[in-house]
C-alpha cells in the first residue's frame, strides 16, 4: 500500500508491520469485519419479525397455528443451536432446489435421492453451475442469513411471548371495556406495552447473536474465523514476500478483543434504550426515572 | 449385519473401542444411531467434568466479585467479563493455538492440545464464568433478614458463609443454574467444530452427525437423530437438577416452593 512496501526484507519492524497489515489479503481480512456487521444488520430485524410472527401464532386462539408456534420456540430449547445451523444450511439449499425441480423439469422420472447423492436437474442447481463466483458466495451468505434468523427468531420468539405475557391483564380488560376488538387490543394496547418487558429478553439475545457471528465460519462462509486462520498460519518465503511463524494465537487474541468490544459497546447502548424505553411504564425502572425528574 | 452387532462394533467407537472403521456406504438406521450415541459420551463427559469443577471456581469468584475489597473484585469482574463477553467458539480458536505454541517448548503441554484436556479446561473457565455470575446475582438478593438472622445468633466468617449464604445462594440460583447446565451441555457439541482436532476420527455427537450428512448429503435423518438424543439428555439434566432443587428447598412450605421456572439464556 506504502511506495516503501516494494521490498519488505529490508524493512525496520515498524515499517514491515504497516506493509503487512494492508497488503492484499489483510484487506479481505478487514472485509469480512464487515460481512459480521452486514449479517447482525439483516438479521436481527428478520429474526425479529420471525420472533413476532412465531409468538403472535403462539398466543393464537387456532389450536394448529398455536401448536405451531409453540413448537418452534420449544424444538430450539432442547437442542443445541450449532446442529440447527449445520441442518439448515444443507436442508434450505435442498429444499430450494427441490422446489425448483418440481417447477422446472416436471418430465424428470429419476428419484432425486439416488443412493448417497441428491440429484436435480441442471436447470434447478442454486447457484447455476454457469454463474459467477459473486453469485455463488451471495448465495451462501444468504442461506446463512436465513438459517440464522430461523434460529433466533425462535429464540425471539420465545422472549417477545413471555413480554406479551407479562403485560398486566388489566390493560388489556379496560381496552376491553373501551369495546376494542381483539385485533384494536393486540396492536393499540398490548405490543406497545410488551417492549420494556421484553427488552432484558431482547437484549440478551443481541449478545447471543454477536456471540454466534464466528459460527458462519461452519456454514462454509469466509468470515473472519476463516481469514484468521488462513493469515495466521506459518508462511514461508517461497509464497508470500512476508515470511512469518505461526501466528493464528495473535490473529485469535485480536478477535476475542475485537468480541469484547462489541459486547462493551452493545451493553453501553442497550443500557440507555432501557432507559428511553422506561420512561413513564408501570415498571421499578419507570418509577425509578420519575422520582429522578420530579425530585 | 444384525443391529446387535452393529451396537457392540460402534457402541463405544468414539472412546477407540470395537471397529476402528466407520461404516463407508449403505449407512444403515443402526449405524446412525449408535455411532451418534457413542459420540454422546463426549458430550456427557465435558458436561460433567467442567460442571463439576466448574461449580467451585464459580462460587469463588461470586464471592470475589462480591467482594468488598478491590484485590478480588477486580480480578474476578474481568474474568467473568473476559469469557461471558466473548463467543465460546473463538475462546477455543485461542486457547488451542495457544496450547499449541505453548507446546513447542515445552513438550509437557502436549496433552493440553488434545480435545478431552485443552477443551475441557475452556469449557471449565467458561461454565465458570457463567455460573459465577449467576451465584453473584443471587448473593445479592439474599434475604437481609437471613443474614441479620446469622448476625443475631453470633454467626460469623466461615460457619455463617457455611450455613446461612452458600445454601441461600445456592437455592436462589439453582433454576438459572439448571439452565446453565443444559446449555453447557449444548455447548459442548462446539469442541471438535473448533480447532481441536478428533484424533482417529473419534469424536462427540454433533461430529458422527455431520459426517453422516456430508457422506449422505441428506441432513434428515442424521440431525433428528442428533436432536432426539440432545432433549432426551436436556429431559434428563432437568430431572436430576429438580431433584436437587427440591432437597435445597425442602425447608419452605410447599406453597412457596413452587415449580422450577426456567429463564432462557440461550447459548453462549
Amino acid at each position: 500500500m506504502f511506495s516503501y512496501c516494494a521490498d519488505p526484507d529490508t524493512l525496520g519492524t515498524f515499517r514491515w508491520f504497516s506493509c503487512y497489515l494492508t497488503n492484499g489479503v489483510h484487506w479481505s481480512f478487514y472485509l469480512s469485519f464487515i460481512k459480521v456487521l452486514a449479517l447482525l444488520a439483516v438479521t436481527a430485524p428478520v429474526a425479529l419479525g420471525f420472533g413476532f410472527a412465531g409468538a403472535m401464532a403462539a398466543r393464537s386462539h387456532f389450536l394448529p397455528l398455536s401448536w405451531l408456534g409453540k413448537g418452534y420456540i420449544a424444538i430450539v430449547r432442547g437442542v443445541p443451536d450449532i446442529a440447527f445451523f449445520l441442518f439448515f444450511v444443507i436442508a434450505l439449499d435442498q429444499a430450494f432446489e427441490w422446489t425448483r425441480h418440481q417447477v422446472m423439469c416436471p418430465e424428470w422420472t429419476d428419484p432425486i435421492r439416488q443412493g448417497n447423492d441428491f440429484i436435480v436437474c441442471r436447470a434447478a442447481k442454486l447457484p447455476l453451475g454457469t454463474a459467477p463466483e459473486w453469485v455463488h458466495e451471495t448465495y451462501g451468505f444468504l442461506l446463512a442469513v436465513i438459517t440464522f434468523s430461523i434460529v433466533f427468531g425462535a429464540f425471539a420468539a420465545n422472549v417477545l411471548f413471555g413480554g406479551m405475557r407479562a403485560v398486566p391483564h388489566a390493560q388489556l380488560e379496560t381496552a376491553e371495556a373501551y369495546g376494542m376488538t381483539r385485533r384494536q387490543t393486540f396492536w393499540r394496547i398490548l405490543v406497545p406495552q410488551m417492549w420494556v418487558y421484553a427488552l432484558p429478553g431482547l437484549s440478551n439475545l443481541w449478545m447471543v447473536l454477536i456471540k454466534a457471528t464466528p459460527l458462519l465460519f461452519l456454514l462454509g462462509i469466509e468470515d473472519i474465523v476463516y481469514w484468521a486462520r488462513e493469515l495466521g498460519g506459518t508462511k514461508t518465503s517461497k509464497f508470500t514476500q512476508y515470511p512469518h511463524g505461526d501466528w493464528r494465537m495473535w490473529y485469535f487474541l485480536f478477535l476475542l478483543v475485537f468480541y469484547l468490544g462489541m459486547t462493551r459497546v452493545s451493553e453501553i447502548g442497550l443500557e440507555r434504550l432501557m432507559q428511553k424505553l422506561s420512561h413513564g411504564q408501570a415498571t421499578s425502572g419507570g418509577e425509578l426515572l420519575r422520582k429522578e425528574t420530579t425530585a | 449385519m444384525s443391529c446387535l452387532q452393529t451396537i457392540q462394533d460402534y457402541g463405544l467407537r468414539s472412546i477407540g473401542i470395537g471397529e476402528r472403521l466407520l461404516p463407508k456406504n449403505d449407512f444403515t438406521l443402526c449405524e446412525q444411531f449408535t455411532l451418534i450415541g457413542s459420540g454422546m459420551i463426549w458430550n456427557v463427559y465435558f458436561g460433567i467434568m467442567a460442571l463439576a469443577t466448574g461449580f467451585f471456581l464459580a462460587t469463588a469468584l461470586a464471592l470475589g466479585k462480591f467482594s468488598a475489597n478491590k484485590w478480588l473484585r477486580k480480578p474476578s469482574e474481568w474474568f467473568i467479563f473476559l469469557f461471558r463477553g466473548s463467543p465460546l467458539f473463538i475462546q477455543f480458536f485461542f486457547a488451542y493455538f495457544f496450547f499449541l505454541s505453548l507446546k513447542k517448548p515445552y513438550p509437557m503441554f502436549d496433552a493440553f492440545t488434545s480435545a478431552w484436556l485443552g477443551a475441557l479446561i475452556v469449557l471449565f473457565l467458561n461454565t465458570a464464568a457463567y455460573t459465577g455470575e449467576i451465584f453473584y446475582g443471587a448473593l445479592r438478593s439474599i434475604p437481609k433478614g437471613d443474614l441479620e438472622a446469622a448476625d443475631a445468633y453470633g454467626m460469623s466468617g466461615w460457619s455463617r458463609f457455611r450455613r446461612i449464604v452458600w445454601p441461600t445462594m445456592l437455592r436462589l440460583a439453582w433454576p438459572a443454574y439448571t439452565n446453565e447446565a443444559i446449555f453447557l451441555f449444548h455447548a459442548t457439541t462446539l469442541v471438535y467444530f473448533s480447532a481441536f482436532p478428533a484424533w482417529q476420527q473419534r469424536g462427540d455427537a454433533l461430529y458422527y452427525a455431520s459426517y453422516f450428512a456430508d457422506k449422505t448429503f441428506n441432513p434428515f435423518v442424521p440431525y433428528p437423530i442428533l436432536a432426539f438424543y440432545f432433549i432426551v439428555l436436556t429431559l434428563v439434566i432437568v430431572w436430576g437438577f429438580g431433584l436437587i432443587n427440591t432437597h435445597l428447598n425442602r425447608h419452605l412450605p410447599v406453597a412457596k416452593q413452587g415449580k422450577m421456572k426456567f429463564r432462557l439464556n440461550l447459548a453462549r
